[in-house]
């Protein structure tokens, strides 16, 4: 009897795409409404957005290169959702990836690039899953509550990378929280650099490899999720945790593994930030990336290419409200900052607000096309 | 405030007032409910004489809750009319059905478990600010309904803390606490042990003798004939037929049900081998803290091409038996042999996936609780448990096309409806559930199947199904154990059962001694010399 409930429900693509397209709409629309209240055209807003997000070769690349950073924190919340958890820790995750990172790069100072890269790579995501792992090892024995454990993992990680900053890993003579440079070998190529190699002239950007590591992380953690066994567990256990247990899925070991994986996501945020780009370890390089990951997670429907597109999304937002505030002086940072509120709050919060409308719309579209689909 | 009540108002006078607006409590006039393509309610008739107990039967899918639901103010009707004591309603929510004098008990309780009856019935009738003074009018009212109508119920226990049985009664006296002059009762028998639904059947003829008009859904032929005056059959969201239960009989209404004559079930044949399969040596299950035991002591054993049913109220430790055997705990003591090896001690156990490796599947008591994954495919669900086995994995990555093969077969050879691999299993009938996770289990030929509930939720086509696959189990010389809280399924495919009460097993009937008063009085803790005796009081189960 229980299907009567739940006949007609709305197409999967539609969910996925349309949903979204829509929460995007809405949020322009009120963000407009705030901007032509303060008296500039919202018209000539989202023109100055557009253009600075994608308008040239160089407003594409910045846009790609904060993408990447989102890639990899919206990853590291979707993956760990997958398994049931809220990993709120992806901001101290990635802190402590940039301290292995760091650690390997420096201390390995001399090994060729060829050796340095994968190195500093597997360091970053050893230790952002090592992070992530504790708080998950304590969900699954002890019962403590994995947000306000991975909450807490964050400010622990802030710490403990300023105190490295400010005493083993500081730069001698430097007066300022940073580690010395990284040797050269440990530095990612920017892809302009590259693609001037195959004889392709783009725009300067900070854009480097990492954004083509980003993209391939995507298609393994989809792989990892749709194709293996484990992740095939993680999805049982995310699922319905009673029905773990009725198919011999150990609980506990999925909890890890899911963070282990969604940890090693996020510590490589500093392959783009400190490899690719300042080269050194800096305190509070994460910026908040870790956080805004959550907002791409749900965005993106915790899909891997879902969450790429949504990290475009907020890499747009990113560069275009820099470019937007930059041409407007009226519409000050704060403003692009209340955009991207808007857009988190009808993406992520507000969710399914239309789909009762959609679902409605779909069923008549059917009725009067007299065909299932 | 609540409600004022009048229950012998204006409506309620006289059943034979002819053609006047009270002959009728409900009328349902070409109601009509489609969702998307699928016509749920496609002109469905329906007249309640008011002061009767009026049934309605029919398979999953048939039409049933969406008009109860149109009933009850959950749903719109697309087309139609609906009439409370002759006068034509449009319920927008529950509470214009609630002023209208409907109220419903649902079928899973809509209780706070921490609250206690009075604080239940009162819930959305708060009155002012301070609760003292409503509290004070309230108790007094309650109590009067439960003098009323025999609905006995602790005033000042928590709902949660109080019997399956006794919830119920909270609710039906919510109901009426809100006013109520017609009940909808759904599936009410569903939770109850035998001695529970005949104590019910009291109340409702309390009901009904008091004037007020019932609305019974229910699967259970037999409770249809007890109870009902009238009964109305739905099939492919029509009412197909009304009967007058004194002129009807359970063949006729089983016909009628699926629309042709129901097919025989596979019979039972040849005893069962000597060979043990199964044995269990006095387990014991403990919480860590609590020295309450909810297993103890419990030995028995299972051979070949035997079905062996386990008969017991809910809630007297089948399901912790049923967990101990398939690998989803640990046993406090003693220990579980199968095939003559010990799969659990207190030490280590055997975990289900390994146990479904060696032979030994599990069909979960409560699919959607622990048998299934709702919002993962069905072809997903389809290898939960076997996930590890060669055939789907190598190297840890899922063999997709072997998945797919084998969901398509399951799907073929169980008849699930829709036949969709890639439809998330929660959107699927209970019946067609109940076929996806019972053929998970078959498609690797277990040895043993442990089954819990075989049939709860499911439709009479689909129950004559999942029994021949059982007893064709036993025949081909494997073997079954059945927890069932439904006797006559137990009666129907079990060669031996077993009853258990409190945690033990306090006697065993052979199928063909097996009787609703000896099994019910064991089931309330009397063992079976006591049985053999003569009737008496359970002394408490």
């Amino acid at each position: 009897m229980a299907a009567e409930h739940s006949i007609a429900p709305l197409p999967g693509w539609a969910a996925a795409t349309l949903l979204p397209l829509l929460n995007l709409l809405a949020a322009f629309a009120v963000s407009g409404l705030v901007i032509w209240a303060i008296g500039e055209s919202p018209l000539d807003a989202l023109k100055f957005m557009i253009y600075g997000a994608f308008g040239y070769g160089e407003a594409v690349g910045y846009t790609l290169y904060y993408a990447t950073n989102f890639i990899f924190t919206g990853l590291a919340v979707s993956l760990a959702f997958k398994c049931g958890l809220f990993n709120i820790g992806g901001e101290g995750q990635a802190m402590m990836g940039g301290l292995g990172l760091a650690v390997v790069a420096i201390g390995l100072d001399g090994l060729p690039a060829i050796l340095l890269v994968p190195l500093s790579i597997l360091g970053a995501a050893l230790f952002g899953a090592a992070w992530a792992a504790i708080p998950a090892w304590l969900q699954a024995k002890r019962g403590s509550h994995i947000v306000i454990t991975t909450i807490m993992f964050n400010f622990i990680a802030a710490s403990l990378v300023s105190w490295m900053l400010v005493g083993v890993l500081k730069a001698p003579g430097s007066q300022s929280p940073e580690s010395p440079d990284f040797p050269e070998a440990a530095w990612l190529p920017k892809m302009h650099e590259l693609l001037a190699g195959i004889g392709l002239e783009v725009g300067s950007s900070p854009l480097n490899l990492s954004f083509l590591i980003a993209l391939g992380c995507a298609a393994l953690a989809w792989f990892f999720i749709e194709r293996t066994r484990w992740g095939y567990e993680i999805r049982v256990v995310g699922g319905n945790p009673g029905a773990a247990r009725f198919g011999g899925i150990s609980v506990s070991r999925s909890f890890v593994l899911a963070m282990l994986v969604a940890g090693g996501m996020a510590g490589l945020l500093g392959l783009n930030e400190l490899m690719g780009l300042q080269h050194r370890l800096i305190a509070n390089f994460t910026m908040g990336y870790g956080f805004v990951g959550i907002a791409v997670a749900f965005m993106g429907r915790s899909h891997p290419f879902g969450i790429v597109l949504a990290a475009i999304l907020f890499g747009a937002l990113y560069q275009g409200g820099a470019e937007l505030a930059f041409e407007m002086p009226a519409i000050s940072r704060d403003m692009i900052i209340m955009v991207q509120g808007f857009v988190i709050l009808f993406a992520g919060a507000l969710e399914h607000l239309f789909r009762p409308q959609l679902t409605w719309l779909f069923g008549r579209l059917r009725a009067i096309g007299g065909t299932g689909v | 405030m609540p409600p004022a009540l009048d229950v012998d108002g204006a409506s309620m006078d006289s059943p034979d007032a002819g053609t006047s607006a009270s002959a009728f409590a409900i009328e349902a006039i070409g109601l009509e409910k489609s969702f998307g393509p699928v016509r749920a309610n496609a002109g469905v008739n329906l007249a309640l004489r008011a002061g009767s107990v009026h049934a309605i039967i029919g398979e999953n899918g048939a039409g049933k809750s969406t008009l109860m639901n149109m009933l009850y103010g959950l749903y719109r009707p697309d087309a139609g009319e609906i009439r409370v004591f002759g006068e034509t309603r449009h319920f927008g929510s529950p509470h214009d059905a609630h002023e209208a004098g409907i109220g419903m008990v649902h079928q899973h309780f809509m209780l706070v478990e921490d609250f206690t009856l009075l604080e239940n019935a009162m819930l959305g009738f708060e009155g002012g600010a301070l609760l003292a003074p409503q509290k004070i009018a309230a108790t007094a009212r309650l109590k009067e309904l439960a003098a009323q109508y025999g609905l006995d119920v602790p005033m000042d226990t928590k709902v949660g803390d109080l019997p399956v049985g006794l919830q119920q009664r909270v609710e039906i006296l919510k109901t009426l606490f809100r006013g109520a002059e017609i009940l909808i009762l759904d599936e009410p028998t569903g939770v109850l042990m035998p001695q529970e639904s005949e104590q019910l059947f009291q109340i409702i003829d309390a009901l009904r003798e008091q004037g007020k008009t019932i609305l019974f859904i229910s699967h259970k032929l037999p409770e249809i004939m007890r109870i009902a005056d009238n009964v109305t059959v739905m099939r492919q969201g029509r009412a197909v037929a009304e009967r007058v239960v004194a002129d009807t009989s359970e063949a006729e209404l089983a016909e009628l049900i699926v629309g042709g004559k129901v097919a025989r079930e596979a019979a039972r044949s040849g005893a069962a081998s000597p060979t043990e399969i199964l044995r269990l040596e006095s387990v014991s299950l403990a919480k860590k803290k609590d020295a309450k035991e909810t297993l103890s002591d419990i030995s028995f054993s299972l051979h070949q091409g035997e079905i062996l049913g386990i008969a017991g109220v809910a809630g007297n430790g089948q399901s912790e038996l049923l967990e101990v055997i398939t690998g989803m705990r640990r046993p406090t003591t003693g220990r579980i042999i199968f095939e003559g090896e010990v799969v659990a001690d207190a030490n280590r156990y055997a975990d289900a996936r390994e146990l479904r490796a060696l032979g030994l599947g599990h069909v979960a008591e409560d699919r959607l609780r622990n048998g299934a994954v709702a919002v993962m495919s069905a072809e997903d669900n389809a290898i939960l448990g076997y996930h590890g086995s060669a055939r789907y994995a190598r190297k840890g990555i899922l063999d997709r096309a072997a998945i797919k093969s084998d969901c398509a077969a399951l799907i073929r050879d169980n008849d699930v409806r829709p036949p969709l691999p890639g439809l998330a299993f929660g959107k699927f009938s209970g019946g067609n559930q109940q076929k996806i996770v019972i053929g998970r289990e078959l498609l690797h030929s277990p040895r043993l199947l442990i089954v819990g509930q075989p049939t709860r939720g499911v439709d009479i086509g689909a129950v004559t199904r999942i029994h021949d696959q059982l007893i064709t189990m036993r025949n081909e010389g494997r073997a079954v154990l059945v927890v069932s809280s439904d006797l006559d399924e137990l009666m129907a495919i079990a060669d031996r059962i077993l009853v258990i009460c409190e945690g033990r097993i306090v006697g065993e009937v052979a199928a063909e001694e097996a009787n609703e008063r000896n099994l019910g009085l064991m089931m309330a803790g009397r063992r079976l010399e006591d049985v053999a005796d003569g009737p008496g009081a359970g002394n408490g189960c």
